[in-house]
């Protein structure tokens, strides 16, 4: 994970991704795409543009798959995970 | 509980899925976009934020989520189709500490298994049943399923569900609410964001109810199955919204969680004293016979068999509890033809000093055959080195083992004899004593009026005589 960068963000796992969007499609700020790359499963995987995320946490919520996304909010800080 | 820096994997959900075969064990089985990842994920963040997922059982039974115990960290238990319920049941009584979750698809909730839902929902019983209403059968491939929506195509009803032939698409929380004792019956859906955090709402309260005892919670989730409906996962949602909603409102139906105390049942109590109370068994229980060290048998597991009105389970049952005089583990377990009087009948009684497990005897050391079709028939599962009683005056032909020891008896001749072909069965007694070694006939007859409890003396002595005459014969003719 690159530190320097700003929380909030999403973090989207491109080989656990099935491609599904609906993550793309429950983002407020229109901050995820769907790639057009593939995955190593042939799935077109999801993925943040890098800025915008306020950190609402619909994209983990809706994501259907357990290990694919992850959202650090605002108040994470970064020791907390070891 | 902390308000969360990070939204993760939740604890409860196992870490690697060790359980899962092949070689994908980060990831589920599940198609791109299925409900059951979404509310899986809301499960198992619940249970991990509760801090109960090593309280909680996850039972699933058939449908594309029947290997949920792949994933979640907790108990778990997969039983068969539409049985989740029952088998909740069970566990719930047996440990009422525990966290208990039902979790059921629409093809095993509401068909195969819609009375098993009803009768655990009018009991009240302490579980969370969550309910994933697909409108489809979504694991074997898109069939009809009772929710599926009038004019809906799946494979089964490729012009569409058709009411007049199909019936309506069934409204479970409807039903449900029709019932007395749910705590808490909602319907929510997983089409848009607001709708999945009103899951997450229900998922939370439903769960909490269990772990504080309160009793049914049944929460139906509307469930995309673009497999099935063989759609994209973001217009399956909108799928949803157009088409199931209008059918299955969204609602809470009842919530009586906050004014529900914690179920209090009462203890079952196993007192012996009282068991043998009910059963009569009171005079039966003080003779304390001392067993036969040097009996030709060890244990029995013995078939009796003839036609029905022949004695066959009164033998059976005088045999175990004459057993069980001498201090030994019994069983007894009766089979019937469909008629149960003057069809063929037939029991297994094990008689040991270890404990019994199953008590059917599927391979038995000994065969009492009271009629030729008997024989025929058992004679074959007899082990090698068994023993073989029939009734020869009913049976005209020689038993086919010859790696077995025969003992003809003239059963219902020497019954004759005494004056009532009733008293047979207690022939077979007497020669079950004489064969096996293990009771003495003295003492068969000294347990007789507990045995024959109600009947009059006359009947007494004539069972006492048909024993004896039994244990004689084989005495006089085969020693
Ligand atoms: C006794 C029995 N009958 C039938 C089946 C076949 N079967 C497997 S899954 C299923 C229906 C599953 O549908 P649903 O409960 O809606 O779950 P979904 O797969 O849609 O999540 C059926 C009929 C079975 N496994 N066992
Ligand atoms: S947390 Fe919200 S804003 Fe950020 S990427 Fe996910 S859905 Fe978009
Ligand atoms: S919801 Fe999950 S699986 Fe679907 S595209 Fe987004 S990250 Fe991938
Ligand atoms: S068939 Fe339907 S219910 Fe089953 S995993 Fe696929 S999308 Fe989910």
């Amino acid at each position: 994970m690159n530190e320097n960068r700003k929380y909030p963000f999403s973090e989207i796992d491109p080989d656990i991704c099935k491609g599904c969007g609906l993550c793309v499609a429950s983002c407020p700020k229109g901050v995820l795409v769907i790639s057009d790359k593939l995955n190593s499963k042939g799935f077109h995987f999801s993925e943040y543009v890098g800025e915008g995320c306020i950190g609402c946490g619909n994209c983990f919520y809706t994501c259907p798959e357990p290990s694919a996304v992850t959202v650090y909010l605002r108040n994470y800080v970064p020791e907390e995970v070891s | 509980m902390a308000q969360k820096t990070i939204l993760r994997k939740p604890r409860g959900f196992i870490d690697v899925y060790k359980h899962k075969p092949g070689a994908e064990k980060d990831r589920t089985h599940y198609c791109p976009g299925c409900g059951h990842g979404i509310l899986h994920k809301l499960i198992a963040e619940a249970l991990e934020d509760f801090d109960i997922v090593d309280k909680t059982i996850v039972i699933s039974p058939v449908g594309c989520s029947v290997f949920a115990y792949y994933y979640f960290h907790t108990g778990n238990l997969q039983v068969p189709h539409g049985r989740a319920p029952a088998v909740a049941t069970s566990v719930s009584r047996a440990n009422p500490d525990s966290v208990v979750i039902s979790y059921q698809g629409d093809g095993d909730l509401a068909a195969i298994g819609g009375n098993n839902i009803l009768q655990a929902a009018n009991r009240g019983e302490n579980m969370v049943v969550f309910f994933v209403n697909n409108a489809i059968y979504g694991m074997t491939g898109g069939q009809m399923a009772p929710t599926t929506l009038e004019g809906q195509i799946t494979t089964t009803t490729p012009y569409g569900r058709n009411v007049k032939t199909d019936g309506y698409p069934i409204q479970v929380c409807e039903i449900i609410n029709q019932l007395t004792a749910p705590v808490y019956v909602v319907r929510t859906s997983l089409h848009d964001m607001p709708n999945i955090r009103k899951t997450r709402a229900a998922v939370r309260k439903a769960i909490s109810n269990a772990r504080d005892k309160k009793g049914f919670s049944f929460v139906e989730v509307l469930s995309m199955c673009p497999s099935g409906w063989k759609m994209d996962s973001v217009p399956a949602q909108e799928w949803i919204k157009e088409n199931m909603i209008p059918r299955f409102p969204l609602e809470t139906f009842r919530d009586d969680s906050e004014d529900t105390p914690a179920i209090e049942r009462p203890v079952p109590v196993m007192d012996p004293d009282e068991v043998k109370r009910i059963l009569e068994y009171s005079a039966l229980s003080d003779s304390n016979l001392e067993k036969n060290p040097d009996a030709a048998f060890e244990k029995v597991a013995v078939r009796i068999a003839g036609f029905g009105g022949q004695g066959i389970m009164s033998a059976g049952i005088a045999l175990a509890n004459v057993g069980m005089e001498y201090g030994y583990n019994v069983s007894w377990l009766p089979s019937y033809g469909p008629e149960m009087r003057g069809g063929t009948a037939n029991c297994s009684v094990k008689i040991q000093s270890d404990t019994v497990g199953a008590s059917e005897c599927t391979e038995p050391n000994m065969v009492i055959a009271m009629n030729q079709p008997s024989l025929e028939k058992f004679e074959k599962i007899l082990v090698p080195g068994g023993a073989l009683i029939y009734n020869s005056t009913l049976i005209d032909i020689e038993p086919t083992r010859t790696d077995v020891e025969v003992y003809p008896i003239p059963i219902t001749g020497i019954a004759d004899e005494l004056g009532n072909t009733r008293v047979q069965s207690m022939v077979s007694v007497g020669a079950f004593a004489a064969v096996t070694e293990m009771f003495d006939p003295g003492e068969i007859e000294n347990l007789m009026t507990s045995l024959f409890k109600g009947k009059s003396d006359k009947v007494m002595k004539l069972n006492e005589k048909a024993v004896r005459k039994g244990y004689e014969y084989v005495k006089e003719n085969f020693s």
